[in-house]
């Protein structure tokens, strides 16, 4: 035993470091290693006291920065959904194909079982272990698409589960895969369906920054068209828009052709089987960007005084005639309010004495009875009164309407004969959306 | 094993080198085998029931164990000890359970080394299996196993793999080969040259594996890289998104070493230009580039252009990619398109964004224009994390100008707010470099940071000092007030930092403020002993500056001060004070250095220089970890400098591709002047055709030249047999049976069609050459040529057929419409051949057969014995377009229509149609396209809609019409965006048939068949011209698109076709008898069409 290991140890020190992705371990927010995969030679889990060190520096858990260097190793980290995803480099790799390739490594877990939590990946370990051991070969990445993974090992569901304990039957595909050799790899083969459809949502979020007086400091539009696509057989679409021109900047899914793109402005491709991001774009600020809601605020600290007044009243605004839904106000307040006695007009209102956050969910904007919060903060006695007021983000969504104007034009399918059932959904969405008061 | 449940209590949560094996509660939760124990007591559960497990015969227990035991391995806990009961079940059917052994396999096999060894022999089967899948999966854990015997076995396996049949096999052997480098680097030899064998690899599949592997095993041999540069270029865009960032940032390498700098030779970057730049098009650019002396490399060029798609790519790494390669390699004002993608990914992860904010620090640096634009992205938002507040910060400090800064100072005030307090902190700092680096602005931010002094928060305060004191020492002079404003706040800042700084202001500036600074002395007198050791040392320099400028007031504070210094604790601190006494105090012993006291001490010094921490970072590569973390990491590849001279750029052109390319334009041009130009032009519809032709001219008899237009698989058979002719031939015919079991059969012709021509000339080939065309000629056969090397390239089907396709017609529309006007137009139905050419389902016959091949095949069809049809190019395209739409019954709109005698590209069924387009009115048309159609059976393959076009504009569109093999005219409407017009096609029954080679022995055996009332005749009284052969080709071809059928005799001209939608055969004779007189027969299985066909020859024939 002990001459195998130095002969490996040996063996080791002559070899050149190796490239890509060593090893992966899975931290969860209390600092427990609760997983790890190796796909070289063995690495310690020790070499993770580094990234603890630094997640005890970092105030918050974002704060953790991706890339660590070690002295012998360089640790990059992903933070998703409360989990660290810790992979072990040994030598010059972009970070971006690391940090790429995990969160495509969260992606299929959360393909796979619904939501990727602690729980949830010690539920499946076996089924993680196979996915990671198809995804990565040598540190490699070798089988990303959801839809070739999928045809190697089956996702669970309750249904399989059963069925497996009970015929001894395998989740783990029987025949051999066979898109991965096919020219479009991101497909399936031998797909049947007995109601053939395809929908597409067009989602925009709006980022916007509104300064103190109302007025906006910078406003984009970021957009998706997010398909679930259920087509038999090879079905080759194409997709036009009104005004394709508004897409200022896109990024496609690989099975977008792009010289057509570029020569016609139509996206035509052969769908992967199922859910998958078609397109992302993006609408510049140079463009006027409508804000569909306003926020009138007073937020006050008065000096000397243990109390501050609040306000908050939203209302809509160049909405397009559509409704304000879902709408949700959140604020981080300044450490020295103690506590609030607020009164919303309609929704629920709830503050943190903790961490301080305020967080008020408004529900439905009615134009003729516009929501207000209205009160007072208690602040800490003798405390001073804080530099800025709280900044305030704002949630909402609208229905029906996709805010820069995009306009789907047709859905034509070619080389199967059917008909499908075509689909199309629109809605904004607030993304990044704060005001400053 | 035995002592396993008593080790069970001395659970170890490392596991590690532990030996043992340990359980403890950590079951999956779909255990059921261990339950029988659980009911006594969960404790009992053991690692012994995994070893019964492993060894029973139900699978289903074997998968409970190995499920187990893999979350054993999850978990970091040991496993080893379980090897010989797993490694049994490795030739398991049972795919899971296989699966699962693999995996354990790969974990242990290097500590267990002998029981490993069992195993191997598992593999070297199953890499013998049919299935590539299997094969594939055998190499991938046999190369895993990092056993150090195995290696010659993974050495063999690797050689074989990589000359697999199936390109996914070969790209598991190019991912073996860095495993096997990293086991055992003394393979190195022998690695490099499965390597070399891999990067010839036309599949896109193994592309990206096999540059890893280069990069990995031996990325300094660049030369392997030349042959397949313009491969790897050219396959880029079809390669799986990670070898996209493999293959890129290799490019990026290779690029640096074998091309000259595209940058100015001041090597400096000039902003304003770069403006400029900025505004104009791409054009202009262009233009702008020409000017200049220096030309790029055309390769250079190709990866520029083969790059730019991928910045839409959804992968964020494929993106900063290319972003790098541009940032590197490209002119700089090309370098901007990467902008607004890198702006994009600002979209992305938290993780990805700080990346990407990284490298546009960088490159805002050097570049300030690039990002402008873009300035409001880079705003903060209260909930970005640290790291990337600060960042952005670095970004917007960059991007300050004259212009920009008032925007950039309001936002920078928002911040300074901000209850982050090393965020404000940051923000004081970047005020601090927008203020020395633009001088205007540099009195308001003192100002503004003087009012922060005040501020409660102390890093704040402390920041702001640290930032004064570093404006103060750039202009000194005007700022006392700012000086005594510091003093007096200087009781209530802590922070000692800020405290050392306030004190070596006032120590350096003593004399600007000559009342307070004795004072300041004072105090710190008082509190010395309780300051930081910071303080303590600015403590001591303003104490020796002041003594050297008013000793009156401060030498006895000077000397307190020297004493408390003399014995702190602090060596540092003994150290100075003993210095400065010795330099300030003259006694007998200090002799002449205290002479220079105060030309030491207050000597002027030059001012901080406040620069960004991204200033030095170019010089790695950006997008690198070695750039992300600001130190070399460990096998980061330097990017060399430009080469002053460019290394020689041949060595990259490869003999394959290149002779396609070369043969043509001297060729073309040399047979062009033999041959009689009419009879070169009046062909021209059809490239083969030509190509014939031209090979007919410089044969010496017309029956051998009619026969070369055998075809296909035919041609190459044939070929084969009678390899004696000659030794060339016989050359040629070895090296295709070498490949032929591998390659596809178009593709050899390829291969042939371009070993074949003897003469080779150094005609640099690119594709700006082939848009320039001299003649119609040289155009055609080069944009032909580069179609066949694009197809060739990637096998990636019928997806990238289309692609190309598609592409080609764009191509050839854009280049047909100011052609039209121009010239006639069989110019535009020339270059629609390109269309033809990537899309060989319904032409197998080889477009590239050179006409040397074809002379040299010429021969060999006379020993013919095949007896299958091809269909060939046409005879003869009738220039005869027929109205569809006259422009007063269109409105403005006329449309006009031909027969290419193309085989429909759609469906072969289809009889090709063109339309000519052309808007005679006075606005524009849109949407031009087909709406009902009549019988409402007719299946019509439509054009796309035609947007728009212009007045006077006309374009040329086909379509596809399945006829039915019937005369009957096809109806449908042309619509335009506010019309319909109905319109009818109807063809000759000549434009239904397709013409189809055979040999004469054939359409013998063929006409037997179709005897009776199959057969309809006539005598007819020839015209006195139509009595040679020739003429009376072109008479039948006029009438019918048929194939002329080689004969024996001279008085029997025999032509043969099929009809288009059912593939009926038709055959014609025309039989010269005496006076005049000839007898045409018409033999075809489709009743209706013959005695037509025979009532159109007949007038045709006799009128003529």
């Amino acid at each position: 035993m002990s001459d195998t290991t130095v002969l490996v140890s040996q063996s080791r020190l002559s070899s050149p470091p190796a490239k890509m992705i060593h090893s992966l371990f899975l931290v969860n927010s209390s600092g427990d290693i609760f997983l790890e995969k190796h796909w070289k030679s063995v690495v310690s889990r020790s070499v993770c006291d580094y990234f603890f060190e630094a997640q005890e520096r970092a105030s918050e858990p974002e704060n953790v920065p991706p890339v660590i260097p070690t002295p012998h190793h360089y640790l990059i980290s992903v933070l998703r959904h409360r989990i660290y995803f810790v992979a072990v480099i040994q030598s010059e790799v972009p970070p971006l194909f690391v940090i790429e390739f995990l969160h495509r490594v969260v992606d299929t877990f959360q393909d796979y079982f619904g939501v990727c939590t602690e729980a949830a990946i010690k539920d499946n370990v076996v089924v993680v272990y196979e996915l990671l051991e198809e995804m990565l070969d040598n540190g490699f990445p070798l089988a990303t698409e959801s839809n070739i993974l999928k045809e190697l090992i089956k996702p669970p569901t309750i249904l399989r589960t059963v069925v497996n304990t009970i015929t001894g039957s395998t989740n783990v595909g029987e025949q051999l895969p066979t898109g991965q050799l096919s020219v479009v790899p991101w497909r399936r083969t031998g797909v049947k369906y007995t109601n053939n459809e395809a929908y597409f949502d067009v989602v925009e979020e709006i980022d916007a920054i509104i300064d103190k007086s109302g007025s906006t400091i910078t406003a984009e539009i970021q957009g998706v068209i997010d398909a679930c696509v259920k087509l038999t057989g090879m079905p080759d679409l194409t997709l036009s828009f009104m005004n394709p021109r508004l897409l200022d900047d896109v990024s496609f899914h690989p099975c977008v052709r792009f010289k057509r793109w570029e020569a016609e402005r139509i996206l035509s491709f052969i769908p992967p089987d199922g859910n998958f991001r078609l397109l992302s774009y993006h609408v510049s600020c140079q463009n006027l960007v409508a804000i569909p809601v306003y926020v009138k605020h007073n937020i006050t600290f008065r000096e000397g005084s243990s109390q501050g007044r609040f306000e908050l009243t939203l209302g809509p605004k160049q909405t397009m005639g559509k409704g304000l839904e879902a709408v949700l106000i959140s604020s981080q307040l300044p450490r020295g309010v103690l506590n609030t006695n607020l009164n919303p007009s309609q929704g629920t209102y709830t503050f943190d004495p903790v961490t301080k956050l305020l967080s008020w969910d408004v529900g439905k904007i009615n134009p003729q009875k516009l929501p207000s919060l209205k009160g007072s903060m208690s602040l800490q006695a003798g405390a001073s009164k804080p530099d800025e007021n709280p900044t305030i983000n704002i949630q909402f969504k609208i229905q029906q309407s996709a805010l820069s104007g995009l306009k789907v034009n047709r859905l034509d399918m070619y080389g199967e004969k059917y008909k499908p059932f075509k689909g199309i959904k629109y809605m904004t969405k607030a993304g990044k959306f704060q005001v400053r008061t | 094993m035995l002592n396993m449940s008593t080790n069970n209590l001395s659970y170890n949560d490392q596991g590690g080198s532990d030996s043992a094996v340990e359980v403890g509660q950590e079951t999956t939760p779909t255990t059921n085998a261990g339950a029988g124990f659980g009911l006594f007591s969960t404790n009992f559960k053991k690692n012994d029931d995994l070893k019964e497990m492993l060894e029973s015969n139900k699978d289903s227990l074997k998968l409970e164990a190995m499920k187990r035991i893999i979350a054993l391995i999850a978990k970091g806990k040991n496993a080893s000890e379980l090897f010989p009961a797993v490694v049994k079940n490795v030739a398991s059917k049972n795919i899971e359970l296989k699966k699962l052994v693999y995996v354990y396999l790969v974990r242990y096999a290097e500590e267990q080394q002998d029981l490993a060894l069992l195993s191997i022999s598992t593999f070297q089967r199953a890499l013998k299996d049919p299935n590539q899948l299997i094969r594939a999966s055998a190499l991938r854990v046999l190369s895993s196993i990092r056993v150090p015997i195995i290696v010659p076995i993974m050495m063999l396996a690797i050689k074989e793999a990589a000359s697999d049949m199936s390109p996914y096999v070969r790209k598991t052997s190019a991912h073996a080969i860095q495993k096997l480098y990293s086991l055992d680097p003394d393979q190195k030899e022998h690695l490099i040259e499965v390597i070399e064998k891999l990067l010839k690899d036309k599949s896109t599949l193994v592309a990206g594996s096999v540059v890893m592997a280069f990069e990995e095993v031996c990325p300094d041999r660049i030369d392997l890289i030349h042959k397949n540069y313009r491969k790897l270029c050219n396959l880029l865009v079809d390669v799986e998104e990670w070898g996209q960032v493999v293959i890129i940032s290799m490019l990026t390498r290779y690029a640096r070493t074998q091309f000259t700098s595209p940058w100015k030779e001041d090597g400096l970057f000039d902003e304003n230009s770069e403006r400029a730049f900025y505004e104009s098009d791409e054009e202009k650019t262009e233009n702008e580039k020409e000017a200049k002396s220096y030309m790029m490399d055309p390769d250079h060029r190709l990866l520029l252009r083969n790059t730019k798609p991928l910045l839409q790519s959804r992968n964020t790494a494929v993106v900063m990619s290319v972003a790098q390669l541009y940032w590197h390699l490209a002119p700089k004002h090309e370098i901007s398109i990467v902008t607004k993608s890198l702006v994009r990914l600002l979209r992305s992860h938290r993780e990805v964004q700080y990346i990407v904010l990284q490298n546009i620090a960088t490159m805002s640096i050097q570049r300030k224009g690039m990002f402008e634009p873009y300035m409001k992205s880079f705003y903060v938002r209260s909930t970005d994390a640290t790291h990337i507040k600060s960042l952005k910060l670095e970004i917007l400090t960059n991007l300050a100008n004259e212009a920009n800064i008032s925007t950039i100072l309001r936002e920078f005030q928002t911040y300074v707010k901000s209850q982050d307090k090393q965020f404000a902190a940051g923000t004081i700092q970047a005020i601090g470099r927008c203020a020395t680096n633009i001088s205007e602005v540099t009195d308001t931010c003192l100002q503004g940071l003087v009012l922060l002094l005040s501020n409660r928060d102390e890093t704040v305060v402390a920041e702001s000092v640290v930032v004064i004191k570093k404006l103060l020492q750039t202009q000194p002079t005007q700022h006392s007030d700012i000086i005594k404003h510091m003093a007096k706040l200087f009781d209530n800042i802590t922070v000692p930092m800020a405290r050392a700084s306030i004190l070596w202001l006032i120590g350096e500036y003593c004399e600007r403020v000559p009342k307070i600074a004795p004072d300041v002395l004072r105090k710190m007198a008082k509190t010395f002993t309780s300051e930081e050791d910071i303080v303590k040392l600015q403590t001591v320099n303003l104490a020796a500056k002041l003594y050297l400028t008013n000793s009156k007031q401060t030498k006895l504070l000077t000397q307190y001060i020297l004493n408390l210094g003399k014995y702190d604790q602090n060596y540092d601190i003994r150290d100075r004070t003993r210095f400065i006494r010795q330099l300030i105090v003259p006694n007998e012993k200090s002799g002449a250095l205290s002479k220079y006291a105060r030309r030491i001490l207050l000597a002027p010094k030059p001012a901080p220089v406040l620069e960004s921490a991204y200033k030095d970072r170019d010089r790695y590569q950006l997008g690198t970890l070695s750039h992300t973390i600001n130190t070399k990491a460990s096998g980061y590849l330097e990017l060399s400098d430009w080469p002053a001279v460019a290394p020689d750029q041949s060595v990259r052109n490869v003999e394959v591709i290149e002779p396609v390319k070369e043969w043509t334009p001297s060729l073309g041009k040399s047979k062009l002047s033999k041959s009689s130009d009419d009879k070169f032009y009046s062909d021209s519809g059809e490239e083969e055709e030509k190509e014939k032709c031209s090979g007919s001219s410089s044969s010496d008899d017309s029956s051998s030249s009619s026969s070369s237009e055998e075809s296909g698989s035919e041609a190459e058979s044939d070929e084969e047999k009678s390899s004696s002719q000659s030794s060339e031939e016989s050359n040629k015919s070895s090296s295709q049976s070498e490949n032929s079991s591998s390659e596809s059969d178009s593709e050899q012709k390829k291969k042939n069609a371009t070993k074949k021509p003897p003469q080779k000339k150094t005609v640099k080939p690119t594709a700006k050459d082939s848009d320039s065309d001299e003649n119609g000629n040289v155009a055609k056969e080069a944009s032909s040529s580069s179609a066949e090397e694009s197809s060739s390239g990637s096998e990636s089907g019928s997806d990238a057929d289309s692609d190309s396709g598609t592409e080609h017609k764009k191509k050839t529309k854009s280049k047909a419409k100011p052609k039209m006007e121009v010239k006639s137009k069989k110019v535009v139905s020339l270059l629609d051949l390109d269309d033809f050419t990537p899309t060989p389902v319904t032409q197998p016959k080889s477009y590239v057969l050179s006409p040397s091949l074809l002379g040299d095949l010429e021969g060999l069809s006379l020993a013919n014995v095949s007896s299958t049809m091809q269909v060939s190019g046409p005879a003869f395209v009738p220039e005869k377009s027929h109205d569809l739409l006259h422009r007063m019954t269109g409105k403005g709109l006329s449309a006009q229509y031909q027969f290419p005698r193309q085989p429909c590209l759609y469906q072969p069924t289809m009889v090709s149609v063109q339309i000519s387009l052309t808007n005679t009115s006075d606005h524009p048309l849109e949407q031009i396209h087909i709406g009902d159609r009549s019988p409402t059976g007719l299946n019509i393959y439509c054009f796309n809609t035609i947007e728009c076009l212009q007045p006077e504009a006309s374009v040329t569109v086909s379509l596809g019409i399945d006829f039915n093999d019937s005369t009957q005219a096809a109806n449908f409407q042309l619509c335009t965006k506010e019309d319909q017009f109905s319109v009818s096609i109807q063809p000759a029954v000549g434009e239904l048939f397709l013409p189809i080679t055979m040999t004469e022995q054939d359409f013998r055996k063929e006409q037997g068949k179709l005897l009776g009332m199959n057969e309809s005749s006539a005598t007819i009284t020839m015209a006195a011209e139509n009595t040679t052969s020739q003429p009376i080709s072109r008479q039948v071809a006029t009438v019918a698109n048929l194939g002329v059928v080689p004969s024996g005799q001279d008085n029997l001209h025999r032509f043969a076709g099929k009809t288009a939608s059912s593939g009926a055969v038709v055959l014609v004779t025309v039989e010269l008898k005496e006076s005049s007189t000839a007898l045409i027969t018409i033999n075809t299985e489709k009743s209706v069409m013959g005695p037509m066909l025979l009532r159109d020859l007949k007038q045709a024939l006799s009128q003529a």
